[in-house]
């Protein structure tokens, strides 16, 4: 394993936690995004453009997109019960 | 099921999960080692079908019924999300706003990069029995691109540019060509998806049998799926109003 392999590994442990004890779904999901370019550079350190490609397109755009989509549409829920309500 | 009968079930499956793994890991061949059985008996059968991505050779052709069952999956998916985020009972549609502030960078950048985007995504779906990449890749470039028009220009702008209808016939249209290029191999050849198309020159783009056509095909539906998933999301957060 080179070395650039071993920092890329490093760097993508260190992305992963960062994600795990970011709370925040909507900051989770900017977190997200930058873990999943990370990963998608270990893959094509590795020697995996094809799987790296997936990454970047699907960790990195897809899904922390409909997450942020997600959280506006429960937010925006959550504001038209508060106001009935009040 | 209460706390700790989570924590079980979770350390049966952990236990499992580490026994079985370590079990398969001690029989691999050694990371970034000179000996790989796997390559050896794939790339000779891709090079023999005249595909130099051997990861699509694996995709679209060795293994497609795997790449089948994939796609299904996310069929599915989509269609199951889609219809979890339709309009609820105490919802009604709303105009949609006809986009907010921007910075005029932002704006730039969305414009220049949106036909880049669209251009790289259909190369990658065309290519990807040459270079890396292939349906599934290029597809999510493309959706992913198409949205672009979201950020540099007004969600009414890309509601133009993407008839939902459409999109929804193209994602069907694309696993159903999947499914008659399986049936073809079936009828012809030996099997469900096998290579039944002559496999041409090495390298040219009109090569390797059936896993361009299987590409693209992956493609349009991938693609196709993406938008209509996004599109989901989008109606939700912009063009629907809870009822007070």
């Amino acid at each position: 394993m080179t070395a650039l392999a071993m920092i890329m590994l490093a760097l993508v442990a260190a992305g992963g936690t960062l994600v795990v004890f970011t709370s925040a779904p909507a900051r989770q999901a900017v977190v997200l995004s930058v873990y999943g370019v990370l990963l998608s550079v270990l893959f094509l350190v590795l020697a995996a453009p094809d799987v790296a490609l997936s990454q970047v397109a699907v960790g990195s755009a897809v899904v922390p997109l409909m997450v942020l989509l997600a959280v506006r549409t429960v937010r925006k829920r959550t504001r038209a019960k508060d106001a009935d309500r009040s | 099921m209460n706390r700790t009968a989570r924590w079980i079930v979770f350390g049966l499956g952990a236990a499992g999960l580490v026994a079985l793994f370590g079990f398969a890991l001690v029989h691999m061949p050694v990371f970034g080692g000179g000996v790989h059985p796997y390559r050896d008996a794939t790339v000779a059968v891709s090079l023999a079908r005249r595909s130099p991505n051997v990861v699509s050779s694996i995709n679209f052709d060795q293994r497609g019924l795997d790449t089948f069952g994939e796609e299904t999956i996310l069929l599915a998916s989509v269609l199951g999300a889609v219809t979890l985020l339709r309009p609820g009972e105490d919802e009604t549609r709303a105009r949609p706003p006809s986009g907010g502030r921007m910075l005029s960078a932002t704006r730039l950048a969305g414009y220049v990069f949106l036909p880049i985007t669209l251009v790289i995504g259909a190369d990658v779906v065309a290519h990807g029995h040459l270079t890396p990449g292939g349906g599934f890749q290029g597809g999510v470039v493309l959706a992913t691109g198409l949205h672009l028009l979201y950020v540099a220009g007004s969600y009414p702008a890309l509601r133009v540019l993407r008839p939902l209808r459409w999109y929804e016939y193209g994602e069907a249209a694309g696993m159903g060509a999947v499914v008659a290029l399986g049936v073809a191999g079936l009828c012809t050849s030996s099997g469900f998806l096998a290579n039944v198309i002559p496999t041409g020159v090495f390298g040219s783009l009109f090569s390797a049998g059936t896993v361009p056509v299987f590409s693209v095909a992956i493609g349009v539906e991938v693609a196709c799926g993406v938008v209509v998933l996004l599109a989901g999301f989008l109606e939700q957060d912009l063009a629907t109003r809870t009822a007070p």
